[in-house]
């Protein structure tokens, strides 16, 4: 039997869409599938609305608009008018390349709420190297746009060790640009970034001199830019409560209508998720095995079994601890009572020993020939 | 209790923020990017009245009379400064 208290129970409150998988942009630490093109199929629009009106009645509200890069959808402004009718908050998770002034007036007709968009450096050419396309006026150009038009802006910026070093201006950046929201995303080790995690964790001592500067200005910004900092959990002694727990808040569909707990465990093998195309959102919610999987504590080994904060961090991470262990059921090897967190020390020192390297391995960029060659190998 | 604020001036929801009626969960709740709040009952009618006219007094003569009691200014003062830190609020400047 599990512990005495209970599995929280809770309907769907956050529905993340990811429209489509196509970009325009290659990050390097993408958080899309490698084999992403070997999903294809987009939903429709009206299979869209569907699953939009179906998690609404169940109490979703809060609406991601992401991919891939959901301008590249034409049916943008549709969606989001059918989301507004319906009383979603709906939030466009964009990269801001591709964005017209005539789009942000007809989104904001349609009634969307607000504008996520990232930039990947403060300065042209790292940002341009590193999203893999020449977008960095752009970009600033489209923020300022964002703000005329009275939406709320958010700035996120991934944070690894191409570009940790540039904390300050980053934060100078956002103010530059009046960003009522700023991310701070330290990569999570997951799709494109766990393939380049060498080159991309930074050390302890550039997290820490970064956090600082961040905390700093945290502090300074009060009242005038919210920042959210997203901690880089191979530093830390505790798994993060993913999802705020599985199947307990989170709903994500992927480009083909795959219904995920997180939108990362399609990688999770033999978790059997099902396709909204087959099945009803309610039904996924309630009955699928996928979303039954890990929504209690008795799938749990030793040390979490027997531990008291198995309440608060349900064990950390499945897709992590799949990625570092080659198993899901495994404690996540962030935790430090986890027996296999060496794993995450032979990560940090992996990572350490490419920054002093000579030799610079490349990044693998996130893009269609790559998708295609890593995603064929990964299955064979 | 005295206002952080200049609480002559009226009140307004944030146009950042989104105030709205939840049915599946019987609350009101402020919506904003990637995020929400949920509102127990007194403080969504507080909220409701920052409408751009009111001021402090006027919320509280407001409310005074709609449950026939005295006594709640340094409640609903209370509410209205974490509103306005939390940036759900904001006085607006007349002319």
């Amino acid at each position: 039997m599990a512990g005495s208290a209970p599995y929280p129970k809770g309907n769907p409150r956050w529905l993340l869409a990811e429209l489509t998988y196509a970009c325009p942009l290659q990050c390097p630490y993408c958080s899309n599938p490698i084999d992403y093109t070997s999903h294809n199929g987009e939903l429709s629009t009206e299979e869209w609305k569907r699953v939009f009106s179906e998690a609404r009645a169940m109490g979703a509200v809060q609406l991601g608009l992401s991919g891939g890069e959901p301008l590249t959808r034409p049916d943008l402004e549709e969606l989001v008018q059918h989301a507004r009718e319906l009383g979603y908050y709906s939030n466009l998770i964009s990269s801001g390349y591709g964005l017209t002034e005539e789009r942000i007036l007809n989104l904001k007709a349609a009634g969307l709420d607000h504008i996520q968009i990232s930039i990947q450096a403060p300065e042209k050419t790292l940002n341009n190297y590193l999203a893999g396309t020449d977008s960095y006026e752009r970009k600033k150009a489209v923020a300022h746009l964002i703000k005329q038009h009275g939406y709320p802006m958010v700035l996120c910026v991934v944070i690894h060790r191409q570009n940790i070093h540039l904390m300050r201006e980053i934060l100078e950046m956002a103010i530059e640009l009046g960003a009522d929201y700023l991310e701070l995303a330290n990569t999570q080790y997951y799709g494109w970034a766990h393939l380049n995690r060498a080159q991309l964790m930074p050390t302890r001592e550039q997290f820490e001199t970064a956090e600082a500067i961040a905390q700093d200005y945290k502090l300074r910004l009060k009242g005038r830019m919210k920042i959210y900092y997203v901690v880089p959990d191979f530093y830390e002694d505790r798994p993060k409560a993913c999802m705020n727990g599985w199947g307990t808040t989170f709903l994500t569909i992927a480009p083909d209508g795959l219904a995920l707990p997180c939108h990362e465990a399609r990688i999770l093998p033999g978790l059997n998720c099902p396709n909204v195309r087959e099945v009803s959102v309610r039904d996924i919610w309630e009955h699928s095995e996928a979303f039954n999987r890990f929504r209690h504590f008795d799938w749990m080994r030793e040390p979490c079994r027997s531990c008291p904060e198995k309440v608060k961090d349900f064990g950390g991470c499945r897709c992590q601890a799949y990625l570092l262990t080659g198993d899901m059921n495994a404690t996540d090897p962030v935790c430090s009572l986890s027996p296999q967190r060496d794993k995450v020390h032979q990560a940090i020192a992996e990572a350490r020993q490419a920054s002093e390297s000579a030799e610079v391995q490349p990044l693998i960029f996130r893009n269609s020939r790559n998708s295609k060659v890593l995603g064929a190998s990964s299955q064979a | 209790m005295v206002p952080s604020f200049d609480s002559q001036l009226p009140l307004a929801f944030s146009p950042l923020h989104r105030l709205q009626w939840e049915e599946t969960q019987q609350k009101h709740v402020i919506l904003y990017p990637e995020g929400m709040v949920e509102l127990n009952v007194p403080a969504a009618e507080i909220l409701m009245l920052c409408d751009g006219a009111r001021t402090l007094d006027g919320i509280v003569e407001e409310l005074e009379r709609k449950f026939e009691t005295r006594g709640l200014h340094d409640d609903i003062l209370g509410l209205i400064e974490s509103a306005l830190d939390n940036g759900w609020i904001r006085t607006v400047s007349q002319g």
